[in-house]
């Protein structure tokens, strides 16, 4: 109770992990210090001014230019102050740098403007757009990059760590209070990183395992509807972030009425819109770019299986055909 | 109107309108000039029109952000806005600003000189500075940079590596401007101190200038080195900074910010400066611990170079760099706490006049203090992580850049105004432009603390609903702001024309740029000065008909009504 009532009074957001309680100490600490110090520095110059105003003519008094011990101390004092902070702020991160063994395991891939988190359970695995982890557990972050920096941010969780193309980085944290969190792309990566965000979700094992098994095979957790699996896969693997369904022109052409039709291509070639061109392309996004649109598709080459490609593209079919609706493109 | 009585004593048998500005009329004579007042002219107004370039950037950003989602511009175009904010800003404006404009002004004035040590380097300075503007501007804007003012790798360099070679060169040409700029300034104190003036009685500007200088020459061949790495690169095909080939992206940062960072210092340092000649002056009392500030100003100039990493804490560098970043950077604060103390204790028993520059003064003290304090909250790594990339960060540098070193710049502009014109601006017009730029500022920037603490990441062209009053606060704050800004700047333009003339020493200041003419002479003095305290302000008294301070003559010591000061 104590510590939510600190986050709030000194204006920081929800406190939901393990560490957060600590930062906001910090936090509280360090602030209060400044509200001193700055107090202190105001309250001299303004009562100065106040006082030592020339308005009335008068003149400045004699006082000494300068004071050895009064200033070794105001280079002293300050200087110890720092080191306390110092160690504070230092033993707070050892302990948001150092993952408890056993943590939970989840792999992370970011890419320009989303998040993949991969589950494992048992032999298979899947890729979810959200974050979840179980309550009360240490949760271990394997992270890289597809293509450019990025940064995985939970204000809630007072966490935050760069992730590089490259090379693997790593983050852990445990929240013990059940809820859903905002999660933050928080190193510039381009046109949309701003809408880089998605949610943690943090929820009760019985709940949370059953949601992993239905994330490691969407196709079971459709129950065998393969359209129910594609817009599952289109919202949760990131295709939706480009691709509308209304006929709207984002980074990529829209869905909508467009299976089936014979696509310009750059280069002056022209494609027709089949099954093979849906996974052509989800493999190999580059080769077959559509007239009037930037090469900027990830390649998914290896993400599905060809059940989930199959679930795609009747999902894309669904969404009309040549001749049903006009074609934005 | 006894405009035609004011000549000065310095000056006696000059007729007043003969100066440096009015001496030769000819386009030609500005083009080519090597005089160190036109320069510093002609870069003051070259870095105001970088800021002025800028700050409708800014305010064209804000307006954005007054609603989350699409206000009037799309993703891409707020991109490039602020891509060209931040670098216009710093490179354009904030670097060379103090230095160039009021550096090249006042340090041959307060040396008794002539002019600096190298005078055709001095103007070289300038066309550099111009034509890395210009090639900066263009680099930026052909290839539609929208990477932020930091341009890191691979972001920048994913569609083309030129576009970010391009850019590094526009740095390198305008760095290379500073380091004519800082070698002038070594030699010229190193060497054209009249006899007399020891280190220790230079005025503190010129220690600032010194230890900004001493950085100016240092870090800006960095820059170089990360242009013929990135070169490399692309050209040979040397793996450095691209992941594909091998490299390393956060190697990018390490360069980027060696070189960025103590150009921080190259910002802060010549304001305090400033400041610490106004706090004496319109206190009328000596500089207090002068040595303290002035090593405190070498001490920031080396220090500055030791804490790069601090902006990388969450970058994945190694634990064990990040907590010595860390507790290098609580090093650094020290002598801007001390710096702080010192101008607090000036005023202290002094005579305090609030005229213009000295509200700036004041108003940078209120202004930095916040802008350093919450530097705390960053150097501390557990709270760092949590506020690293939010607009906590931004409020903080806005502070320590804005509120530390444009005031300060204001201030100085003010202070040296009717030197460098021989016009006096409209006192209520000054002082009331200033309070209405410090409540308009806090009124920007503060809530941005609020909302980057809240979680809010910076360089967020759409942002959740949660923080919108924050935004629409500081878009109101930044209008007003600007709003303030073009009240102090049009003060000072009214002035040219309409403002009364100005006496040799308007302010009672002891440092010689105030015993020449105003606006002064092509020659700087008539008589090479004699050197004294530059702060020995009770020296000079107020002559209600010169409308200004002269300096008394050692008959009339003794009739003195002003204490010594010890």
């Amino acid at each position: 109770m104590f510590k939510e009532t600190l986050s709030k009074w000194v204006g920081m957001p929800e406190s939901a992990s393990t560490f957060s309680g600590y930062v906001d100490g910090v936090y509280a600490f360090i602030l209060v210090l400044c509200l001193v110090c700055f107090a202190g520095i105001v309250i001299t110059m303004v009562g100065f001014m106040v006082k030592y105003y020339r308005g009335d003519g008068r003149q400045p008094e004699p006082s000494p230019s300068h004071n050895t011990t009064l200033e070794v101390t105001w280079s002293v004092i300050p200087s110890f102050l720092v080191l306390i902070l110092f160690a504070l702020g230092f033993a707070g991160y050892e302990d948001m740098r150092t993952t408890p063994p056993n943590s939970y395991e989840i792999l992370v891939s970011a890419k320009m403007w989303n998040w993949d988190f991969t589950y494992k359970d048992g032999q298979k695995s899947g890729i979810t757009n959200e974050l979840h982890i179980p309550v009360g557990e240490p949760v271990r972050l394997v992270m890289s990059s597809q293509d450019v920096i990025h940064s995985l941010y939970v204000p809630a969780f007072r966490a935050k760590q760069d992730v590089v193309p490259g090379r693997f980085t790593e983050m852990w944290f445990q929240s013990d209070k059940p809820g859903t969190y905002n999660l933050f792309c928080a190193e510039y990566c381009g046109t949309k990183h701003s809408d880089m965000i998605t949610k943690v979700v943090v929820e009760e094992r019985e709940t949370f395992d059953p949601w992993v098994s239905d994330v490691c095979d969407i196709i079971k957790a459709c129950g065998g509807d393969l359209l129910c699996a594609g817009e599952k896969l289109y919202q949760q693997r990131g295709c939706a972030q480009c691709h509308s369904l209304d006929g709207k022109k984002l980074t990529g052409p829209t869905f909508q009425g467009s299976f089936g039709t014979e696509r310009k291509l750059v280069g002056g070639r022209s494609q027709l819109m089949d099954g093979n061109y849906i996974i052509d392309s989800i493999e190999n996004p580059m080769k077959d770019i559509v007239e009037g649109y930037e090469p900027k598709m990830p390649s998914f080459a290896g993400q599905f299986t060809m059940e989930e490609k199959t679930a795609l593209v009747e999902f894309i079919k669904s969404y009309g055909s040549a001749g049903s609706t006009t074609d934005s493109q | 109107m006894a405009t035609a009585s004011l000549s000065t004593q310095h000056d006696d048998g000059h007729h007043d309108d003969h100066n440096y500005l009015n001496c030769n009329k000819s386009i030609l004579s500005w083009v080519f000039t090597l005089d160190h007042k036109r320069i510093g002219l002609m870069y003051l107004i070259g870095v105001t029109a970088a800021f002025a370039l800028g700050g409708v950037m800014a305010l064209a950003l804000r307006a954005e952000l007054w609603t989350p989602g699409e206000t009037y511009i799309k993703h891409d175009t707020y991109n490039h806005l602020f891509t060209l904010h931040g670098a216009v800003m710093t490179f354009l404006f904030i670097i060379p600003s103090v230095p160039g404009s009021l550096g090249n002004f006042v340090l041959p004035l307060m040396l008794g000189a002539k002019d600096v040590a190298f005078p055709r380097m001095n103007l070289g300075s300038f066309y550099l500075w111009l034509v890395g503007a210009a090639f900066f501007l263009i680099a930026l804007l052909t290839y539609q940079l929208d990477t932020g003012w930091t341009f890191y790798t691979p972001y920048s360099t994913n569609t083309s590596t030129s576009s970010v070679i391009a850019a590094t060169m526009g740095v390198f040409i305008l760095g290379f401007s500073s380091i004519f700029t800082g070698l002038n300034f070594i030699v010229t104190i190193h060497t054209m101190r009249p006899p007399g003036m020891t280190w220790f009685r230079m005025p503190l500007f010129l220690w600032a200038l010194y230890a900004t200088s001493i950085i100016q020459v240092l870090a800006t061949p960095v820059i170089g080195i990360t242009l013929l790495m990135l070169a490399a690169e692309k050209y040979l095909g040397l793996g450095i900074f691209d992941p594909k080939l091998g490299g390393d992206p956060v190697l990018y940062q390490h360069f980027f910010w060696f070189y960025s960072h103590p150009a921080v210092y190259i910002m802060i340092l010549p304001a305090m400066g400033i400041i610490s000649e106004l706090m004496s002056t319109f206190s009328r009392k000596p500089i207090f611990g002068y040595r303290f500030i002035a090593y405190s100003s070498l001490a920031i100039a080396l220090l500055g170079f030791l804490v790069w990493g601090h902006h990388m804490f969450t970058s994945g560098q190694s634990p064990l760099m990040i907590t010595v970043f860390s507790i290098l950077t609580f090093s650094v604060s020290i002598p801007s706490a001390i710096k702080v103390f010192n101008w607090l204790a000036t005023m202290y028993k002094g005579s305090i006049s609030l005229a213009t520059p000295m509200c700036y003064a004041l108003s940078f003290l209120f202004l930095f203090t916040i802008g350093g304090l919450t530097g705390l909250f960053l150097g501390t790594l557990a709270t760092d992580i949590h506020l690293h990339d939010t607009y906590f960060v931004v409020a903080h540098f806005h502070y320590v850049m804005m509120g530390g070193t444009l005031i300060a710049f204001l201030g100085g502009v003010y202070y040296w105004w009717p030197k460098f014109t021989g016009k006096m601006y409209n006192e209520f017009a000054g002082q009331f432009g200033c309070l209405l730029v410090f409540v308009a500022f806090n009124l920007t920037f503060f809530p941005q603390f609020i909302m980057g603490s809240r979680g809010m990441p910076r360089r967020y062209y759409n942002y959740l609903p949660e923080y919108e009053i924050f935004h629409k606060i500081s878009t109101v704050g930044a209008f007003l702001l600007g709003l303030g800004l073009f009240i102090a700047g049009m003060t000072l333009v009214w002035s040219l024309f309409k403002g009364r003339k100005a006496p040799a020493n308007p302010w009672g200041a002891a440092t010689l740029e105030w015993t020449c003419t105003s606006p002064p002479i092509h020659h700087n003095f008539e008589h090479t000065p004699s050197v004294a305290d530059p702060y020995a302000l009770h020296e000079w008294v107020y002559v209600s008909e010169e409308e200004g301070y002269v300096k008394k003559s050692t008959s009339d010591t003794e009739h003195s009504s002003e204490p010594a000061s010890v």
